[in-house]
C-alpha cells in the first residue's frame, strides 16, 4: 500500500524559536517527541490519549497550523505520491506551498463546528465556494454540484439545506456541512480532530458512519484524533497511543485492544466504555502525566506505572515486535490485560 | 425509600415553544439518578426548573412537601438561601467568576446565605475542597489557573460546601477525558454513600451514567420516555429511542445486540401520519411509528415505565438481516 502520509520522527518544541541551533532547541520545551506513522491510501489511523498528550499538536503540525511559537523542530511530514499528486514535504513548505496543499490533498473537521463557518452566509455558499476554488466548476455548475454532495453527506432535504444559515441547523448537520466543504476539493486524506466529540451519542454515530463510507467509497484517508479509545476503535485499521508527547504503542487497533503491550494502553482501556451497561466499576489512572519541561529521562508513565521497576528509569526506545511497535522496557515480560 | 423530589405533570414553555410537556418523574432520597437525552430534549430545563431558573406553566415540583412552584417573595428566597438543592451548571469556566479565587467562590453561598461567621465560613470551605479531592493550596489560585478536572471539582466543592439534601450535577464530566470523567463520577458517588445526599446527573453520554446511577430517566422532544433501573433500561430497552441510544454509544468491543442503523429512520423515510404536538414525541423519527401514535403514549409501569404504543412489538418489526452487527469484536 502507497502511504498518503509519512510522518518521521517529529519532533515538535514550544517556544524558544525555530530551533535551528541545538541550543535553541534545548531551551524549547518538547511537546511532542519522536513521532512517527503512516496512512496508507482509505486506511484509518486514530491518534489516542489524554488532553495535552501532543496527539492534538501533531495533527496540528500535519495541516501546518500549529499555534504561535509552535514549531516543528525535528522530522518531516511526507504527503503523497502515488497517482494523486507529487510528493510533498510540508515542513518546509512555504504559504503558497500550503495553499496548494490544503483543501485540496488534505482537509479538516474539527470539534466545534459552528466556529469554523461564516454565520452571515448560506451553507450552501460557503460549500459552492470550495468546489468554484478547488474544483474549478463553473458558477453555474456549482449549486447543483453543492446540492448532490450534501446529500451524499446524509443530509435530508439537502436543497433546503443549501439556503440555510448555519445558526439554522443542529450541531450533527453543521458538522455533515463541514465535511462536505472538507472533502469538496477530493483530498486524499481527512483530518478529524475531536470532530464528534461535542455531538450527542446517536449523532456521534451517524458521523462516525458518514467516515467509515466516505473511505469505503471514496478511498478517503483518515487521520482520526479522540481522547476517546472507544470512538478511535469504532473508526480506525490502526492505533497510536500518545502518552506526554511520544507515542507509546501503536498497531492494527483491534490487536491493540485485545492484547495491549503498554500498561498505558492497558490503563486507557480500564477506563474506556466497553458498552457494558452492568460494569460498574469506575477505574481511574492514578497521578498525572508530567509536565513538559519537567519529563523524566526514562520512561516517561513510569511513575504512574503499576509494573515499572528500576529499569524504567533509563531511556526506553520504541521497539518492534511483529505489527507492533511498543515503547516500554518490560513489553516482552508483562502479561497486560485487553479488552 | 422515601421520595425526596416529586415532579408531575411539568410544562415549561418557551415563546409557545412547549419544552417540557406533561413531564412527571420522582426523585428519592439517597438515590442517584441519571438523565439523559439529546441537545434540546429538556433535561436542562427539567433542572432548572427545580432551582426556579425555567418559567413552569403547568404542573408541581414538591420537595419534601413544599411545592416549590408556589414559593415567591421572601419565602422563595428563604428557600434559595437554605441551599437544600444545589445545581452545578454545565460549563465550569464560565459558571466560575474568573476573578474570583477558588475559595471565594467556594464560600460565596455560605456568605450570601449569612447564617455563619467569617472562621466557620472558612472551615466549611476547607472541608468541602477535602471533600472533593482538591488540595488546599490550590484555595488561593484563580479558575484559570487550575486543570478542566479540577474546575469541576471547585464547582461541585460551591455545592457541597452549603450541605445540600439534592444535588443536581448538568453534564458534570462531558469535557473530561475518561480517566478524570471516573474521577468525578466516583466522588459524586463517594458524597452520596458518605453523606446521604441524593444526586441527579444529567449526561448525554451513557458509559459514564452506567458506571453510578441507580435509576435513569430517558427524555426526547421535552417527554419523558423511559425510566427505570440503570442496569436493566440499558441492556433492554423497551423504547425505540433508548434502544438508539444504546446502541449508538463507542465502544471498544461490539456487543450491542442491535446494530444502530437498524433502529434509525431510513433516508428516506416520511411519517406515516402528521404528528402534532400531542403525538409522541418520538414518533416523527421513529421508524416503528404508526398511526397510532398521534396520540402521546401513557407511561406504563411504576418500577421501570415506558412510554410507547409498541413498547412490546417494535422488536419483532425490526428489519430482517438488521441483527447482523457490522464489526466482530
Amino acid at each position: 500500500m502507497s502511504a498518503v502520509l509519512r510522518v518521521d520522527n517529529l519532533h515538535v518544541s514550544v517556544g524558544g524559536g525555530s530551533g535551528t541551533s541545538s541550543a535553541g532547541a534545548a531551551a524549547a520545551r518538547e511537546a511532542v517527541r519522536d513521532v512517527s506513522f503512516t496512512i496508507g491510501r482509505g486506511e484509518s489511523v486514530g491518534l489516542v490519549g489524554e488532553s495535552g498528550s501532543g496527539k492534538t499538536l501533531t495533527c496540528r503540525a500535519v495541516l501546518g497550523v500549529l499555534p504561535p511559537g509552535v514549531a516543528v523542530t525535528g522530522g518531516g511530514i511526507h504527503l503523497g505520491g502515488g497517482s494523486s499528486g507529487a510528493d510533498v514535504e510540508l515542513t518546509g513548505l512555504d504559504r503558497r506551498g500550503w495553499d496548494a496543499v490544503r483543501g485540496n490533498r488534505l482537509a479538516a473537521v474539527f470539534q466545534d463546528p459552528a466556529s469554523y463557518l461564516n454565520p452571515s452566509l448560506t451553507v450552501g455558499r460557503q460549500l459552492a465556494e470550495q468546489l468554484r476554488l478547488k474544483r474549478r466548476l463553473p458558477r453555474n455548475q456549482t449549486r447543483a454540484a453543492a446540492v448532490e454532495l450534501l446529500a451524499a453527506m446524509g443530509l435530508r432535504r439537502a436543497t433546503a439545506v443549501y439556503d440555510q444559515y448555519p445558526h439554522e441547523l443542529s450541531g450533527g448537520m453543521l458538522q455533515r456541512a463541514l465535511i462536505a466543504i472538507a472533502v469538496a476539493g477530493e483530498p486524499e486524506l481527512l483530518v478529524a480532530d475531536e470532530a464528534t466529540t461535542a455531538l450527542d451519542a446517536a449523532v456521534q454515530a451517524e458521523v462516525l458512519d458518514l467516515l467509515r463510507q466516505l473511505r469505503e467509497e471514496r478511498g478517503l484517508a483518515l487521520l482520526l484524533v479522540s481522547h476517546d479509545l472507544a470512538v478511535v476503535a469504532e473508526v480506525c485499521d490502526r492505533v497510536a497511543v500518545f502518552y506526554a508527547g511520544e507515542i507509546v504503542e501503536q498497531g492494527p487497533t483491534a490487536d491493540v485492544i485485545a492484547n495491549p503491550r503498554h500498561p498505558y494502553t492497558e490503563a486507557l482501556l480500564r477506563v474506556a466504555s466497553l458498552g457494558d451497561w452492568r460494569r460498574r466499576d469506575l477505574e481511574v489512572i492514578p497521578g498525572r502525566p508530567p509536565e513538559p519541561g519537567a519529563m523524566p529521562v526514562g520512561c516517561r508513565f513510569a511513575a504512574r506505572c503499576a509494573h515499572a521497576t528500576d529499569t524504567c528509569a533509563t531511556p526506553v526506545a520504541l521497539s518492534t515486535v511483529d505489527d507492533r511497535q511498543v515503547r516500554c522496557h518490560r513489553a516482552a515480560t508483562l502479561e497486560l490485560v485487553g479488552a | 425509600m422515601s421520595t425526596l423530589l416529586a415532579v408531575d405533570g411539568l410544562d415549561v414553555t418557551f415563546d409557545r415553544h412547549r419544552v417540557l410537556a406533561d413531564l412527571s418523574l420522582h426523585v428519592q432520597a439517597g438515590e442517584i439518578l441519571g438523565i439523559i437525552g439529546e441537545t434540546g430534549s429538556g433535561k436542562t430545563t427539567l433542572a432548572r426548573a427545580v432551582v426556579g431558573l425555567s418559567p413552569v406553566r403547568a404542573g408541581r415540583i414538591t420537595f419534601e412537601g413544599t411545592d416549590l412552584t408556589a414559593l415567591r417573595g421572601k419565602a422563595r428566597r428563604a428557600w434559595r438561601r437554605a441551599g437544600q438543592v444545589q445545581y452545578v451548571f454545565q460549563d465550569p469556566l464560565r459558571a466560575l467568576d474568573p476573578q474570583h479565587t477558588v475559595a471565594r467562590i467556594v464560600a460565596e453561598g455560605l456568605v450570601v446565605a449569612g447564617t455563619l461567621d467569617r472562621a466557620a465560613i472558612d472551615a466549611r470551605v476547607r472541608a468541602a475542597l477535602a471533600q472533593v479531592g482538591l488540595d488546599q493550596s490550590l484555595a488561593a489560585r484563580l479558575p484559570g489557573q487550575i486543570s478542566g478536572g479540577q474546575r469541576q471539582r471547585v464547582l461541585l466543592a460551591r455545592a457541597v460546601a452549603l450541605q445540600p439534601r439534592l444535588l443536581l450535577c448538568d453534564e458534570p464530566v462531558s469535557a473530561l477525558d475518561a480517566s478524570n470523567r471516573n474521577h468525578v463520577l466516583r466522588l459524586l458517588a463517594d458524597l452520596r454513600d458518605r453523606s446521604g445526599v441524593t444526586v441527579v446527573v444529567i449526561s448525554h453520554d451513557l458509559s459514564s451514567l452506567a458506571g453510578i446511577a441507580d435509576r435513569v430517566a430517558v427524555l426526547y422532544g421535552g417527554r419523558l420516555v423511559e425510566q427505570g433501573p440503570i442496569g436493566r433500561v440499558l441492556s433492554e430497552p423497551r423504547h425505540p429511542y433508548t434502544a438508539l441510544l444504546t446502541a449508538s454509544a463507542p465502544s471498544v468491543r461490539r456487543e450491542h445486540p442491535i446494530p444502530a442503523r437498524a433502529l434509525r429512520p431510513a433516508p428516506d423515510h416520511r411519517p406515516v401520519a402528521a404528528f402534532g404536538p400531542d403525538a409522541c414525541s418520538y414518533a416523527s423519527r421513529c421508524p416503528f411509528a404508526t398511526q397510532a401514535c398521534v396520540t402521546a403514549p401513557s407511561t406504563a409501569g411504576s418500577e421501570w415505565s415506558v412510554a410507547c404504543h409498541h413498547a412490546d412489538a417494535w422488536r419483532s418489526r425490526l428489519a430482517v438481516g438488521a441483527m447482523s452487527t457490522r464489526r466482530t469484536a
